[in-house]
């Protein structure tokens, strides 16, 4: 027995190069923890799986009557709620993430000053449960595609790449506003303006088409855009996607996913110490 | 014999804040700090010192000791002496500022019965998420599934939510779970306080039988009957420094000498605050009801301080005495002269103060006492004369359960029907 086990040297400041295969080794946890919160989330309240159906659609209403029917924005012969739906399903993935994932250490605060573990797993698993909420929605567009007789463009096998990059931004700015939360405990009253902020600076109720051309370098800023109108243009045939936009939003997913993991691993040292 | 545990020159510290009403730090607070803070700098306005000032603290000190392999290993020592930050440095739940320490196999660490435990979900449930928190894997959990289920004696209410069980029930399928974790280390805190008599003895032959088969049991207990029963060595720390490591017996009986050491103080004229000498108090010593010495307690324990005293007067006085946390807010008071004053004359006296169930709340307590003449004036004024910690345990036996406020306070509840 004694020969095979590891070392584990635990000493000041040492960045733990077991790090990442830790995280590996704790990849169960993960799960359980992301099992954990779907099972509670849908356990509790009938209202949770409502909830999930009903903000998609509701939003989806709104954003019809508002930006369809009175402001008459183009939708270029798409029924404007799938133009508006497109959008929603990365947007509500990533507004759910970020709020669920934002609050997650100090939502599991008692297990983080009682065990070790790469701490990165509370968080990534918070987004992992917003994903589930994504499928519904997936489920949603699939209805309200046969509803309106649509049929979404071939390029929707590219979809996958889009929701990948939407999980990438979502994971890095989850892990900066949780460790962020952790150490100022008035940031979380931050998080839900900044979402909400951040829904009036996507392109979630309109296309893109709508943003005059020579701001849209600075509106692509905003990562969420490329990706949105990345979901856009692989489901809804003779959309057009500004390359441009779609680099900035993978130059900045990736900006903010190593700002957020390089962030986290510095302050996560002393997560139990100021739980 | 092989060293499972190697701990070189380790310590921790903590910064304190020293700030009223602030737990957390909040954004807030920084922004507007630092605003004023570049204010001040504009306007060239000398600094003040900061009423928000911080104190460096060491928890731990320079620990060094080594643990062999399927040793069982008692770690003791007063609240506040370093165990629990030690635990915590060994879980690698928290940094070390110094030092370092080499473990060799896998920990599983039981800092808290029940950890991650979800009230909405079921005890098989809980099982498995438990069982993944504190490392295990699915496929382990699987294996061992039904012998935890055997320990914890809980078969009929697997499939209840925990937040039906009784707290009995709760604890034993926690530690079941945790106790058929195959680690090569186990570090355990405090844990077995819990849970009836019964069980108790479960839980430590478990124990026993862990150490036995070759895995490394790290124990902290406030309970020195259950560090002997369990424990072939111990290690005593005293404020954040290893006083002693060896054989139970020895370090334990150590430990009792120096509280009993501690529970008669003589005073020095470093603790006299105030007082014109008319009255000197010379000692003060600590007892429990039963009027033993003593300096540690259980909430609503009755306690008493006796103090040794000089008078050089002869008129009327009262005495007076004042608990204070370990943060140096005063959170109890009595005085004497609420009820009367007592005559005193020229020489020794021995003056009891008792109380009929302490109500504080777990945690390190000092002492300031006096006396007063009838103006009312300082005849003696002592502080820090004494020291005293409460165990988070109830006198009933109930575990302390993190509930709020200082003081526990004994009252009579009566619900009657209203009209």
């Amino acid at each position: 027995m004694a020969s095979s086990q590891q070392e584990i040297v635990i000493e000041a400041g040492r960045t733990e190069r077991r790090y990442w295969r830790d995280l590996w080794a704790y990849r169960e946890l993960f799960a359980f923890l992301a099992w954990r919160d779907i099972l509670v989330r849908y356990k509790q309240t009938v209202i949770g799986v409502a909830w999930s159906v009903l903000r998609p659609i509701l939003t989806m209403v709104v954003f019809t009557i508002v930006f369809g029917r009175i402001a008459r924005l183009p939708s270029d012969g798409v029924p404007y709620p799938i133009l508006v739906f497109c959008a929603m399903l990365p947007w509500h993935f990533f507004a759910n993430a970020v709020s669920e994932g934002s609050n997650s250490l100090i939502q599991n605060a008692n297990i983080i000053s009682k065990v070790y573990f790469p701490r990165l797993i509370v968080p990534a698993s918070a987004v992992v449960v917003s994903f589930v909420d994504f499928l519904i929605s997936l489920a949603l567009l699939a209805v309200l595609l046969v509803w309106y007789q649509f049929l979404p463009s071939p390029r929707a096998f590219l979809l996958p790449a889009f929701l990948v990059l939407a999980i990438l931004v979502s994971i890095g700015l989850t892990l900066l506003l949780a460790a962020l939360n952790v150490r100022y405990r008035d940031f979380r009253y931050v998080v839900p303006f900044m979402i909400q902020f951040g829904l009036f600076i996507s392109p979630v109720g309109f296309g893109l088409a709508v943003i005059p051309e020579h701001w849209r370098w600075l509106y692509s800023l905003n990562p969420m855009v490329g990706i949105i109108e990345g979901f856009r243009w692989s489901l809804l045939p003779n959309y057009v996607l500004d390359p441009g936009v779609l680099v900035s939003s993978i130059l900045v997913s990736t900006i903010m996913l190593a700002a957020g993991v390089i962030y986290f691993r510095q302050t996560e040292r002393s997560f139990a110490d100021v739980i | 014999m092989a060293w499972s545990i190697k701990v070189e020159g380790l310590g921790k510290q903590y910064l304190i804040r020293h700030q009223r009403d602030r737990r957390y730090v909040a954004l807030r607070d920084v922004v507007s700090d630092s605003v004023r803070a570049m204010f001040r700098r504009a306007s060239h306005e000398r600094q003040t010192p900061s009423q928000n000032s911080t104190e460096r603290f060491w928890a731990l000190k320079d620990v060094s000791f080594e643990v062999a392999q399927g040793e069982r290993i008692g770690i003791i020592g007063r609240n506040g002496a370093g165990k629990s930050t030690l635990l915590k440095i060994l879980s690698r739940i928290t940094d070390p500022s110094r030092g370092r320490a080499i473990i060799r196999g896998r920990v599983a660490s039981l800092l808290e019965v029940g950890t991650g435990f979800h009230p909405e979900l079921t005890g098989r449930e809980n099982i498995f998420l438990n069982g993944a928190i504190l490392g295990m894997t699915n496929a382990e959990i699987r294996r061992k599934f039904d012998e935890i289920v055997a320990f914890s004696e809980v078969e009929k209410f697997l499939d209840t939510p925990v937040k039906r069980y009784s707290t009995g029930m709760y604890v034993r399928l926690a530690f079941s779970v945790a106790a058929n974790l195959e680690s090569e280390i186990l570090v355990v805190d405090e844990v077995l306080a819990v849970g009836d008599l019964l069980f108790q003895k479960k839980c430590l032959a478990k124990m026993e039988q862990i150490g036995k088969s070759g895995r490394t049991v790290l124990f902290v207990s406030h309970n020195l009957g259950t560090i002997a029963a369990l424990c072939n060595r111990c290690v005593l720390l005293s404020v954040g420094t290893v006083q002693s490591v060896g054989a139970t017996m020895e370090v334990v009986a150590e430990y009792n000498r120096v509280a009993e050491k501690h529970t008669t103080v003589d005073i020095t004229p470093a603790m006299r605050n105030r007082g014109d000498g008319r009255v000197r108090f010379l000692s003060a010593s600590i007892f429990n009801g039963e009027g033993q010495p003593a300096n540690s307690f259980l909430i609503g324990e009755d306690f008493s301080v006796e103090f040794t005293l000089e008078s050089g007067t002869s008129e009327q006085v009262s005495f007076w005495l004042i608990v204070f946390d370990s943060a140096g807010r005063p959170l109890l008071s009595s005085h004497q002269r609420d009820v009367e004053t007592v005559a005193i004359a020229p020489g020794r006296f021995r003056l009891a103060f008792r109380t009929r169930g302490l109500g504080l709340m777990p945690g390190n307590y000092t002492i300031s006492a006096g006396a007063f003449d009838q103006k009312p004036t300082f005849l003696e004024w002592v502080d820090n004369c004494q020291q005293f910690e409460v165990l988070p345990s109830f006198k009933s036996g109930i575990p302390f359960d993190g509930r709020w406020g200082a003081v526990n306070l004994a009252a009579d509840w009566t619900l009657s029907l209203n009209g």
